[in-house]
């Protein structure tokens, strides 16, 4: 089985953003970027059913311009055997990257599809479901345990009440919590290594897609933030503070 | 202007999330319906009907949605999105789950997460963990949206009386089955609703050491949360986080034990009304964003605030 991990390049989630001063966005000039989280989990997993045998191949696939290629490398130094690259300077909404992934998925024809269950820039929790639909496949999503047997995929899913257990017929699309496994670091052989792993380049203008997105972004603004608090030296002064003063408890 | 919310339930009551989303659909404005999907879901729908100010609820009552499978019940937003201009779903697990496939067979975006609106093609959501606000102008046809409940005040679940239209759905996809449900949070105070939250990060060391968390939020009425740091480390399971992509709640206290206040543990609680960080570590983000900061070894502070209480 072949096996299509899709990844994003992100802000360093350690890194807090700052908004623009124009109200534009996000100033990501500089900025340290990295692989989205949930997706190094999404590839992780991937490769450990490679070493299961349950896979045999792995290609990670991105969007962007650029330094989207780093995250590429990065996802290749990881073990993914090939890559592949959808060269775009637009920034894509959920949809149209969900309209690019499947004409990928076209294109290769994989057994399983792996994605994070969002990207920490976005925060929108889309794709994965979206690609799904699009290709009229199963999902399974926020999932952090992963089985599969002959053309099911038995997946435990984080919801708010709790886990829950549902059984996907494959092929999927299966987005990927945080709790599915621990990446694994890269050493500096993977690295070199990842160098000359093949890496395909796919101009956007050439999947022929309709990708115009569907919202504008009228402006991005920082939230109002809290006003500094005390530090009460005892606990008695803290029970008093909330009693009498904040009236909480 | 006409709104369709997807009702969150387990066919016999009414999520408390929905009820908040059905605000949001107040806010933009026009006709409310629900929609109600699930097996035996009688008692859930009844509920329903009397939501103050829903217009219609639409019921499909079939085994194929006992579960709330994502690709039945998505097929099912699909056949009736159409008469509406809004599809609203709160931002829950189960609304993330669905909505964005029933856009894509729309050929709609999603707005994710509203935190207000604007106008009705205008919404504001956060992106970055909620470090910045995106005000999105939508220009599609139907606007798809999940809300994020905090946000919005629930509508009152009494003093409506809409009528009741039996639907039917397409045939089952045949693509997922349910196999299983641990819940493992059910005996506590909701989490999402509670008026106080008292968590644990990793400072708590073990989950045996929640036991005093526990014991302070019984004595408060609270409900116990959690760290993605403390989830992680096995000491609670995961119905109990909070952060970006936990829970994100609101309470008007929330007592933060033995948490280092990551962005992505913020992300889930800077909106609540009063917060308190009890850390031994003064220098720990937590406390910037803190009401009362108590710089303490937790092992001493909390049994002591649990006496004190």
């Amino acid at each position: 089985m072949k096996i299509l991990v899709c990844v994003k390049r992100v802000l360093d989630p350690q890194v807090k953003a700052r908004v623009k001063a124009d109200g534009s966005g996000v100033d990501l000039a500089n900025a340290k970027m990295t692989m989205n989280p949930f997706d190094e989990n999404a590839l992780e997993e991937a490769l450990r059913l490679r070493e299961a045998g349950t896979a045999e191949e792995i290609v990670v696939v991105s969007i962007g311009a650029g330094k989207t290629e780093e995250t590429l490398r990065h996802g290749l130094a990881m073990g993914a055997d090939r890559a592949i690259n959808v060269v775009t300077e637009d920034v894509l909404e959920p949809l149209a990257i969900a309209k690019v992934l499947k004409a990928i998925t076209d294109q290769e024809a994989p057994g399983l599809v792996l994605a994070g269950k969002q990207a920490i820039d976005d925060d929108s929790n889309q794709t994965a479901q979206m690609l799904a639909a699009l290709l009229g496949w199963s999902q399974g999503t926020f999932v952090s345990d992963l089985k599969i047997e002959g053309d099911t995929a038995t997946t435990i899913r984080e919801v708010d009440s709790g886990l829950e257990t549902i059984a996907v017929k494959m092929p999927a699309v299966i987005s990927v919590d945080l709790r599915l496994n621990e990446p694994r670091y890269v050493k500096l052989p993977d690295v070199m290594k990842a160098k000359r792993k093949p890496m395909d380049k796919i101009e956007l203008e050439s999947l022929g897609l309709d990708t115009a997105n569907r919202m504008t972004t009228l402006k991005v603004e920082e939230p109002e933030g809290r006003a500094a608090g005390i530090i009460v030296e005892s606990v008695s002064e803290l029970v008093e503070k909330l009693r009498n003063e904040a009236k909480v408890i | 202007m006409s709104n369709l919310i997807v009702v969150e339930h387990d066919n016999n009551e009414v999520a408390a999330a929905t009820l908040h989303a059905i605000t949001a659909a107040q806010q933009i404005g026009g006709d409310i319906d629900l929609l109600v999907a699930g097996e035996n879901c009688g008692a859930a729908a009844e509920a329903a009907t009397k939501i103050a100010g829903v217009s219609t609820v639409k019921v499909a009552d079939n085994a194929m949605f006992g579960h709330h499978l994502a690709e039945n019940l998505a097929s099912l937003i699909v056949d009736i999105a159409g008469d509406y201009s809004h599809v609203l779903v709160s931002a829950t697990t189960f609304g993330k789950n669905i909505m964005p496939r029933a856009a894509a067979l729309l050929d709609t975006a999603q707005i994710s997460e509203i935190v207000e609106v604007v106008s009705a093609d205008t919404f504001i959501r956060p992106i970055y963990a909620g470090n910045a606000l995106a005000t999105v102008q939508s220009s599609d046809s139907i606007k798809m949206i999940t809300v994020r409940t905090i946000k919005f005040e629930p509508a009152a679940a009494e003093g409506g009386s809409a009528s009741v239209e039996a639907i039917t759905g397409g045939a089952d996809s045949g693509l997922s089955s349910w196999v299983s449900a641990a819940g493992s949070n059910t005996d506590q105070v909701d989490l999402t609703s509670a008026k106080i939250v008292v968590s644990g990060g990793r400072g708590m060391q073990n989950g045996d050491n929640f036991a005093m968390l526990h014991s302070v939020a019984d004595k408060l009425g609270a409900a116990v949360g959690a760290s993605r740091a403390a989830v992680d480390s096995g000491f609670v399971p995961n119905d109990f986080q909070v952060g970006q992509t936990g829970k994100v709640i609101a309470p008007d206290l929330y007592i933060a034990v033995g948490i280092s206040g990551a962005i992505q543990h913020l992300a889930g609680m800077k909106e609540s009304k009063v917060i308190v960080a009890i850390n031994n570590d003064s220098e720990a983000p937590i406390f910037q964003v803190a009401d009362y900061g108590l710089v303490a070894d937790l092992f001493d502070a909390v049994p002591e605030f649990d006496a004190a209480l």
